[in-house]
């Protein structure tokens, strides 16, 4: 601790109890730990030389941004410190004519777009919490948003990156367009801070789109709108944003805002296309004739940026609205292909029903990223156990349909059974292996992302996926 | 298509190979094996290993093996009126979609509608232990597991023989038009600049001091853009042979190198050709690189090697010192005794 005081410049030190605190844990409180200390470096130098000290000590490190993950990838390490990157936070440079920025970890998502702003330019991807997320987290999680599905995630918008190895040495990965000989960029991307700590990242700015209209079509049944969704993609339009509400979260949403939605509908489904004039106008027409013809009984545009952002506001402020219902509430992320849309939100109805725990959907519909909100108590007895035998029928779900235990939020913690059931042994074998390429000794955030082969055999929770068992000759653990 | 899964066969050869310690070249459709340094090892072939494993039009993705040939895989897309989302190379007929990925180009359209390897969503492949393994999946967003998927594309084979991969598909443009109007080269990048984003650009390439852009897309978007951008009408094949490496420029004498840079670089010298709306530079290189070389410093790019006759040289000059050890032990991760494509991206791996 002494030797770390001396790395880090004068209040860069957090050991008093109080101060630590605030780090014990992420988006996700239902996991919490006292970290030993938090290290708040100013500079890209103090990083490296807080990463070879806890090497040599063989400290673990977790990386820490805004602290506003969903899955436990921040919780602290009993015996380790945080490394908060959010002090590192200097936009290095925009550049309007190639459009990219060179930003530090600790900058704000939003801060981008806003720094780009006046050279007509903005940064895509935008998870709803990118107020207050890093770019850096953004990165560790892979983060998606709302108008991923026609920008991609943050590993299509990433170029460039400097990251340090645990050891503190730093390397330099991607380029002007992202080749590489082994695409390093892609595979720190979504690492959950297990593979290296990124100190710069350089990212493509795209020109602001000179129109956006906004489109909201009510239906009387969850399944009708589902229908609609896939019937917009498969007429060939690609929204900026393909949004559905179901109606629980819609009555929330409603008493959060104040903002009526059309009396009656059971669901709504959100579309925002954008472009120029013209792309802007055919893809609307094709929007209007696809929800008419699936069933629509309200459709509302939305072209002023005043409008737009009436007919989002519910949409954002879903999360908190739902949370007004209940005590607690906890946020899934699965993905599905998007023909599984309505016989999976059909099954959710019905587990929610066996359950007895209400479940609200919110989600991007346009590329499959279901977030069904659990609502529970857990002051009382039996009810968080409940609520994740629930969660874990509605992931299993997503498996059988083809898709994927985390769309956008990460494993963390949070899935590390999830992992057993979508990976096999000789799979997480190979995650370990390349971990074990950047972190010899497992000092960046252990623990997290990868389940040990020991964690997947324990009694009661093998899973043997697509009927293999994995490593079928090798002793059990 | 013939549906032929070897995905046995092609493990238990490498099961053999790694047993043995005895290297191999993954061969697919044959027409790329000039691409990278010369490989030691046996060649075991991909070519048997066809057939489309899954698609549904709906969804907008396709699973494919391996050895599928890419111009069968575009008339299957073709028939839902959909083609792949990216601009996938091909050497010839027999091109796979298994070489694309190793070789990991993209053609003209790559600024536009993203990289080869943005429009991959998972992949099955056989690791140099011969275990069959399957990462990533075929639904838009998953972030479960690291991006193995991504970094098989372009590591020329060296990381595992890829089966099967899951692509995102696009429909199928209505029209496609070329438009060439004669600029100098600043004019040319301002004029990109103002268009991207609001016209329906799919290519924007540069030489001989004529601007040819690709428009694709709804008929009335297209003809609008053509107004717009004025000019003259251009040879689409312009654009297949950029993606191809095919054409006048490709057929001179010398060594092809690209370059990547900052598109806004200068042009320089002119007898480049200038593709990816400027990102992409293609120069044919006769003896020494020196100027190549100097050239991607001065714009803090990146100079490869794509053929040449030297086959000792590799495409990707040696990096860092220490980013290369960490390069080699992914390598060892993947390959442990390093019997895949031995010697093809970096010598001693």
């Amino acid at each position: 601790m002494r030797r770390l005081k001396r790395i880090l410049p004068a209040d860069g030190l957090l050991q008093k109890s109080a101060d630590v605190a605030v780090y014990e844990c992420d988006g996700l409180p239902v996991y919490r730990a006292r970290p030993l200390a938090v290290a708040l470096p100013r500079t890209v130098a103090e990083v490296g030389r807080v990463l070879a000290l806890c090497t040599e000590y063989d400290i673990p490190v977790v990386s820490r941004g805004a602290g506003t993950g969903l899955s436990g990838g921040a919780l602290p390490h009993p015996r380790g410190i945080v490394l908060a990157l959010s002090r590192l936070d200097r936009i290095v440079s925009i550049d309007p004519d190639n459009q990219v920025a060179r930003v530090e970890p600790g900058v704000r998502n939003l801060a981008i777009s806003e720094a780009a702003r006046p050279f007509g330019l903005f940064y895509a991807p935008d998870p709803s919490s990118q107020i207050a997320c890093t770019i850096g987290g953004n990165v560790a999680e892979n983060a998606g948003g709302v108008h991923c599905l026609k920008y991609g995630l943050t590993t299509h918008n990433v170029l460039a990156l400097k990251f340090f190895d645990s050891g503190g040495t730093l390397h330099e990965a991607g380029g002007p367009t992202g080749e590489a000989p082994l695409d390093l960029c892609a595979l720190l991307t979504g690492s959950e801070g297990l593979l290296g700590v990124v100190v710069e990242i350089t990212v493509r700015l795209r020109p602001r789109p000179p129109a956006t209209v906004a489109w909201l079509a009510a239906f009387r049944s969850l399944q009708e709108a589902a229908a609609s969704v896939r019937e917009v993609i498969s007429q060939g339009v690609i929204p900026a944003g393909l949004e559905l509400m179901d109606g629980l979260a819609l009555s929330a949403a409603q008493d959060y805002t104040g903002i009526p939605y059309p009396e009656g509908a059971a669901a709504v489904v959100l579309a925002e296309v954008d472009g120029d004039d013209l792309a802007v106008a055919l893809d609307s027409e094709r929007l209007r004739a696809v929800f008419t013809a699936q069933g629509a009984f309200a459709i509302e545009r939305a072209a002023r940026d005043e409008d737009r952002r009436r007919l989002w506001l519910g949409r954002k402020s879903a999360f908190p609205a739902v949370g007004r219902l209940a005590p607690d509430y906890y946020c899934m992320d699965g993905t599905i292909p998007r023909r599984s849309l309505v016989p999976v939100l059909t099954e959710i109805g019905a587990l929610s029903r066996r359950y007895d725990l209400p479940v609200a959907n919110v989600f991007h519909a346009g590329d499959g990223n279901l977030h069904p909100l659990i609502l529970y108590d857990a002051a009382v007895p039996g009810q968080l156990e409940r609520v994740e035998a629930l969660g874990a029928d509605i992931l299993r779900l997503c498996l059988d349909c083809g898709g994927t235990i985390s769309g956008e939020h990460g494993v963390g913690v949070e899935k590390l059974d999830g992992m057993c059931a979508q990976f096999t042994a000789a799979e997480l074998a190979i995650f370990h292996a390349l971990k074990s390429a950047f972190d010899p000794y497992h000092v960046l955030n252990p623990g997290k992302a990868v389940p040990t082969p020991a964690r997947c055999v324990e009694p009661g929770g093998m899973h043997v996926h697509g009927g293999r068992l994995p490593f079928a000759r090798l002793e059990r653990f | 298509m013939t549906d032929h899964d070897a995905t046995e066969t092609l493990a238990e050869a490498v099961r053999a190979a790694y047993g043995a310690a005895a290297p191999i070249e993954i061969v697919g459709g044959g027409t790329r094996r000039a691409f990278g340094r010369a490989p030691i090892g046996t060649p075991l072939s991909v070519a048997a290993h066809t057939g489309i494993v899954e698609y549904d039009p709906n969804e907008f993705v396709v699973t494919v093996r391996a050895g599928t040939p890419i111009g069968r895989l575009e008339e299957i897309l073709a028939r839902e009126r959909q083609a792949l989302a990216a601009d996938v190379p091909r050497a010839g007929a027999a091109s796979t979609i298994g070489g694309a990925l190793a070789i990991g180009l993209t053609g003209p359209s790559r600024p536009f509608s993203g990289a080869l390897r943005d429009a991959v969503l998972g992949v099955r492949l056989i690791s140099g232990t011969g275990e069959v393994l399957r990462f990533g999946g075929r639904v838009l967003k998953n972030v479960a597991g690291y991006d193995v998927s991504r970094l098989m594309v372009g590591a020329y084979g060296t990381l595992g023989l890829i089966l099967d991969v899951s692509l995102r598909t696009a429909p199928r443009a209505e029209v496609t038009e070329v438009r060439d109007v004669a600029l100098n080269w600043p004019s040319a990048r301002a004029a990109l600049r103002r268009w991207e984003g609001g016209l329906p650009m799919t290519g924007a390439c540069y030489t001989e001091g004529v601007l040819s852009v690709r428009f694709a897309g709804r008929t009335e978007r297209v003809a609008a853009a053509c107004r717009i951008m004025g000019g003259e009408s251009g040879d689409p094949a312009l654009f297949t042979g950029l993606r191809d490496l095919q054409g006048a420029f490709f057929a001179r004498p010398g060594d092809l190198w690209r370059l990547l840079v900052p598109p806004d670089t200068p042009w320089d010298p002119p007898e480049t050709l200038i593709d990816w709306a400027g990102a992409q530079r293609f120069w044919r290189v006769a003896g020494d690189p020196a100027a190549v070389l100097a050239c991607a410093a001065r714009s803090r790019g990146q100079a490869m090697r794509l053929l040449g006759t030297d086959r000792s040289r590799g495409p990707w000059g040696a990096g860092v010192p220490a980013t290369m050890a960490l390069m080699g032990r992914i390598k060892a991760a993947m390959d442990p005794r390093a019997i895949l494509n031995r010697g093809r991206l970096y010598p001693d791996w």
